[in-house]
């Protein structure tokens, strides 16, 4: 019997972000699952945007810090260093510092952090929220105005706060991230209440909730196949956003990116082993169906996109 | 493709005897369709219907194993394309390549990492699976003395011997027969003789082509030769290529019944750059290979892999639990907090990463609570005063802790009273509803 590839094509497709002014970065738009350029268009390869925060990473691992030592003080340094040295090109600012827990920062210091690092960076930036349900709301508010018209990725918005964050997001041409915790009909549920509010279905991303290899990673692997799915097969346009995997930030607590070697010998150096669990969760999540990444460890990073290359 | 109830219903005798135990025929053949009911089970089944429902029922991926003993290898038997639908069947092999042209001290000391590579992961031995001698010499005398090297010190290791070359195979085969090996290397040029060797030591064949077109024919060709377990390379070595074989593979097996695909995938991750290797090895894992071969195995690697197949590998429809023990996270002292939860596993990642996240040491208890969340299990009669109380009474960790301290999800609040009377010198206290509130919480206390 002769060989006939069964090739698929669907009747929905991605919506392509485009995010920042000067540099712009684009990611999304295909019309099959992850990389099947070979049964048609993946117009954009998946875009890695590298984290910094507003306050020094003094709770990040080791193995990640140290990278960052003499740069990350500073929030502009820091950026200015991922732009210039590491060529990133996008940069998500979360502004970890305003949590409540944290150092409680105003939404004016945010604003500030905001329009420094803008003006030092030519890439595009994503800002996000230190995941404290109250405060974001407000300070997200106020980072969209500051930076209106800039073109950034506005984040996160969840169940409970996204009305005054997606309200401000679209007011200042902003695209925005929807999270909701590793259920597709959450996810789902959100973009439709977000749109429900005026907000364009083209401008949002789709945050179905990270977990780390090791940790829940096939719960957000399989949710992320299935909304792509439904973006596909069904022409579902509620679930056709891009999707994000949050990952450094779930990947760097785990144990195996922080114990040492010499308490867990048959886990291997811990640099590889911790750079290995952040490239590998994001690959999964890229094999899932993810279009934009946060990530942390340069090497990870150009992993990835190492990969990356060779599936275009 | 599987038949449907009526399809097979066709087929049998229709004479509603009973015999196999259902009350019709067409009660039998729904059973079939259902694969609830063995076709044995009907004495008067003719010798043709049994052969179409045979070749109806076989599994898309033929099953082939190598390798033997405890340590043998069982691969295809898939029957879906993404995990959410159903479990994926056998997990992907991670095989280490040796070649043959190493000298014999570097190839006993990979043959004996391969030895010590198990790591226990969430009550699973995950291991490197297999060893592929390659014979990238091109000379048989060296290719046996490699094998010989490998059994030296991994005798009981699944071995693929990787050769083009039918004498080499067939010196090299004959050695190890008896453990099943995988003899990789027939292609369009040495089919017949490989076929022979494969078919005389009774191993599966593997077998390369260039593209799905070639390799289909291939592997008719290899069929009709009497060689029927097979392991098929379609030359893809880009990622771009594994993903689009490995996809159309899986696809023209699952949804077309394409049998001259419907054998297990062996993919080639080999790279220099070995966080790329890995990635590479990833895609394997998650889009539908049965075998990887790497080119090292830093303990590193070996740990990220085998936790990917891991994760993979899971069945989507039962939750993962995690074993019931009170687990240290950080160092905790005598004093640290003393938390429960329950053991979904979804929920034991969380509620665990947070407290790591806390930089707080603490004890947490991880109830068996059959799998479920908190508040489901609370609902379902799992996570009761009770059950919890005799748990705490018999973990011993009252040895343990100075302050008899125990704090419980905010979602079970109402259980806080009963818990103190069932637990005499007790103290409960209601903790956060939502994992990421433990942080803020677990701070505001020291
Ligand atoms: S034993 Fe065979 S013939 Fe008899 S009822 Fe069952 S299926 Fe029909």
């Amino acid at each position: 019997m002769a060989f006939v590839a069964p090739k698929e094509t669907y009747p929905g497709k991605v919506f392509q972000v485009g995010i920042g002014t000067d540099k712009q970065a684009v990611f999304g738009g295909e019309n099959v699952l992850t990389f099947h350029s070979f049964e048609g268009n993946v117009p954009n390869r998946a875009l890695v945007a590298y984290e910094i925060q507003d306050i020094p990473p003094d709770d990040w691992s080791e193995t990640v810090r140290k990278v960052y030592e003499g740069v990350s003080g500073d929030p502009v340094t820091w950026a200015k260093y991922c732009q210039d040295t590491l060529k990133a090109r996008a940069i998500a600012l979360r502004l970890l510092g305003t949590h409540p827990d944290r150092e409680n920062r105003s939404a004016e210091d945010a604003i500030k952090t905001v329009k420094d690092v803008l003006s030092a960076i030519q890439v595009p930036l994503i800002v996000l929220g230190s995941n404290h349900v109250e405060k974001d709301s407000s300070v997200l508010v106020a980072v969209s105005e500051a930076a209106k018209d800039k073109n950034c990725i506005i984040g996160k918005a969840q169940e409970a706060n996204y009305k005054t964050i997606a309200a401000a997001a679209m007011a200042n041409n902003h695209k925005l991230i929807a999270m909701s915790e590793l259920d597709i009909n959450l996810s789902k549920q959100l973009n439709i209440l977000v749109t429900q509010m005026g907000f364009d279905k083209e401008r949002l991303i789709t945050d179905p909730m990270c977990s780390a290899l090791g940790y829940g990673l096939e719960y957000t692997y399989s949710v992320m196949e299935r909304i792509r799915l439904a973006a596909l097969t069904q022409n579902d346009t509620t679930m056709q956003p891009p999707m994000l995997g949050d990952v450094g930030m779930y990947v760097w607590k785990v144990k195996e990116t922080q114990a040492s070697e010499a308490d867990l010998p048959h886990w291997g150096t811990l640099e590889e082993r911790g750079i290995a669990w952040e490239t590998v969760t994001a690959g999964a999540l890229i094999m899932a169906g993810a279009e934009l990444l946060i990530m942390r460890h340069p090497k990870a990073v150009e992993a990835v996109e190492k990969f990356v290359d060779e599936l275009m | 493709m599987a038949l449907t109830g009526v399809e097979i219903f066709k087929l049998l005798p229709k004479t509603n005897c009973k015999k196999c135990g259902h009350p019709t025929c067409l009660a039998f053949a729904m059973k079939l369709a259902q694969r609830q009911a063995s076709l044995d089970a009907c004495p008067d089944v003719s010798e043709e219907a049994k052969k179409i429902l045979g070749e109806a029922s076989a599994p898309p991926i033929r099953p082939v194993v190598f390798g033997a003993g405890s340590k043998s290898v069982k691969m295809g038997e898939e029957t879906v394309l993404f995990r959410h639908e159903k479990k994926f069947v056998n997990p992907c092999a991670i095989a280490v390549e040796v070649k043959d042209t190493m000298d014999d001290s570097e190839i006993q000391k990979l043959a004996d990492s391969v030895m010590h590579s198990e790591i226990d992961r969430v009550g699973q031995k995950l291991r490197v699976d297999a060893i592929l001698v390659n014979n990238a010499s091109n000379d048989a005398a060296r290719f046996e003395n490699a094998v010989k090297a490998v059994i030296s010190k991994a005798p009981d290791v699944a071995l693929i011997l990787a050769t083009n070359n039918p004498s080499a195979a067939e010196a090299a085969v004959k050695l190890v027969a008896d453990k099943k090996p995988i003899l990789y290397g027939a292609d369009d040029s040495n089919a017949e003789a490989m076929a022979g060797i494969a078919k005389t030591h009774k191993v599966p064949l593997g077998v390369t082509a260039k593209g799905l077109d070639a390799l289909s024919a291939l592997t008719e060709k290899i069929k009709a030769l009497g060689v029927e377990d097979l392991v098929i390379d379609s030359g893809a070595r880009s990622a771009k290529e594994i993903l689009e074989a490995n996809t159309l593979t899986r696809r023209a097996a699952i949804k077309k019944n394409f049998k001259s695909l419907g054998y297990p995938v062996i993919t080639f991750a080999q790279r220099d750059d070995h966080m790329l290797e890995a990635l590479v090895a990833m895609l394997g894992i998650a889009k539908y290979s049965s075998i990887v071969v790497v080119s090292s195995i830093e303990k590193w690697k070996n740990l990220a892999l085998f936790t990917l197949r891991q994760n993979i590998y899971t069945d989507p429809q039962v939750p993962m639990q995690v074993e019931q023990k009170i687990y240290k996270i950080g160092e905790p002292a005598a004093d640290s907090p003393f938390m429960i939860t329950t053991n979904f596993s979804l929920t034991y990642f969380i509620v665990s990463g947070e407290v790591e996240n806390s930089k707080v040491p603490c004890r947490l208890a991880v109830m068996d609570s059959e799998g479920l969340s908190v508040l489901t299990a609370w609902a379902a009669g799992k996570f009761t005063a009770s059950k919890i109380a005799q748990f705490i009474q018999e973990s011993g960790i009252e040895n343990e802790i100075r302050k008899k301290e125990l704090i419980i999800p905010g979602y079970v609040a109402i259980l806080s009273g009963a818990i103190e009377d069932k637990l005499p010198g007790w103290k409960v206290t209601v903790g956060p509803r939502e994992a990421n509130g433990i942080p803020a919480f677990l701070k505001s206390r020291a």
